[in-house]
């Protein structure tokens, strides 16, 4: 159990996927200019992250290792994704419209969101059990939307300030990225 | 537009990490060494020129099209997945310690909006042998950009330069003699950000720069 608890708290901050191991940065810096919309990609980043981790590490254990042809591991996974991302838009419109208005613009776009393909394979290179990739596919989504909306609330008071003429746009931002960074990097000490 | 041209627009004009903002993800994650820069633009240099290549091939012919066209966007994706698996073998195989620092960011090439962005805008529209020139100069012009950022992170980070394997450059006695130690930051995650931030920002002031010029001397006429 106390090994899950570490598992999760690395995973969701000692080392957040955006700002140590730089997965899922274009949406980080594409729809991070409102509250809103951050939010909105979060919870769409978090839907399909959890439930393609799940169904690539189920793939990669009972199909692909028993016929022994994991080198065709990137390939297959990539089409989950992307099919899953495609059933996913299907069912929801189908179950909730509700929700579907909210994430149903971020959905095309998870696709080739490196988060998505790079937490299913980091699954497998760290050898993860079924239990541990559920908990790591969702906390490692849950600091990806905590990181997500922190920026995002900067950058909506960054619209008010006088930035020099050069770095309008993705230069402070970035900046504003590295600030984070370097707040997140002292997490390190906890564990 | 002639062969030359099409090939050097990667480098300045269209340059896809410098002006475009694409493919960010591996460029701040595997510049902390000059090494892994180089290792990643090969490898992309491969993928996006094959895959340019093989997907004008796909398009050019009119029936082919017609079929591929409603389901273009995975076919172009299992075109570049195939690549990508070729270049994790053979460098699993041969290049070793690059594949291990490279690591996750080997698969994700395929997911590298360079090289989606390049088949959609590009090679869908052109000749195989102008899509597979395109595709050469965007990965060098992407490869060039690495190099830039990495330089700038390992002199500051580590005072080093390393360019492949043990063949490395020390700059330690720079350092020595202007009695400054590196700034361990910049090898580190914080590094990326800043340098990416301030390279963009040169560019930009640059830019305007250049713009201001243009203005100034078109008002004088």
């Amino acid at each position: 159990m106390s090994d899950l608890i570490t598992l999760a708290f690395t995973a969701f901050i000692v080392e957040n996927i955006i700002l140590t191991k730089f997965l899922g940065i274009c949406p980080f810096l594409g729809v991070s200019k409102k509250r809103s919309s951050a939010l909105g990609m979060g919870l769409a980043v978090l839907f399909v992250i959890l439930i393609s981790s799940m169904v690539t590490w189920v793939l990669y254990k009972y199909v692909l290792e028993s016929l022994s042809i994991t080198y065709l591991r990137t390939i297959v996974f990539i089409l989950v994704i992307a099919s899953l991302v495609q059933m996913v838009e299907i069912f929801l419109k189908k179950i909730s419209p509700a929700l579907y208005k909210a994430l149903g613009i971020y959905l095309p776009l998870i696709t080739t969101n490196c988060a998505v393909l790079g937490v299913a394979i980091l699954n497998i290179n760290n050898n993860h059990s079924f239990v541990e990739t559920v908990v790591y596919a969702s906390f490692i989504s849950l600091g990806f939307i905590f990181v997500m909306y922190i920026f995002a609330m900067i950058r909506e008071k960054l619209d008010y300030s006088p930035v020099p003429k050069a770095f309008k746009g993705t230069p402070i931002a970035l900046i504003v990225a590295a600030i984070l960074a370097i707040i997140f990097s002292r997490f390190g000490g906890i564990i | 537009m002639n062969q030359k041209e099409n090939f050097f627009k990667g480098f300045m004009k269209e340059n896809p990490l410098f002006v475009s903002v694409l493919g960010m993800c591996p460029s701040l994650a595997v510049t902390t060494k000059v090494e892994n820069a180089i290792g990643m633009g090969i490898a992309v240099f491969f993928v996006l020129t094959l895959s340019n290549f093989i997907i004008s091939l796909l398009m050019s012919s009119k029936r082919l099209r017609e079929l591929i066209k409603p389901v273009r966007i995975p076919v172009y994706i299992i075109v570049i997945a195939s690549l990508v698996t070729i270049v994790e073998m053979v460098m699993h195989a041969y290049l070793e310690p690059l594949y291990q620092s490279l690591g996750v960011f080997i698969p994700l090439i395929v997911v590298n909006c360079i090289i989606l962005g390049r088949a959609e805008a590009f090679a869908s529209q052109n000749k195989p042998l102008d899509s597979a020139v395109d595709g050469m100069g965007m990965a060098l012009g992407f490869t060039m950009a690495l190099l830039i950022i990495s330089l700038f992170r390992e002199i500051l980070g580590t005072g080093t330069i390393t360019i492949w394997g043990s063949l490395a450059i020390d700059l330690g006695f720079i350092f020595d003699f202007l009695k400054i130690t590196p700034i361990n930051m910049f090898v580190k995650p914080v590094g990326a950000f800043l340098s990416f931030a301030f390279i963009l920002a040169t560019i930009t002031a640059i830019k305007i720069h250049r713009d201001n010029k243009k203005t100034a001397e078109v008002s004088k006429q």
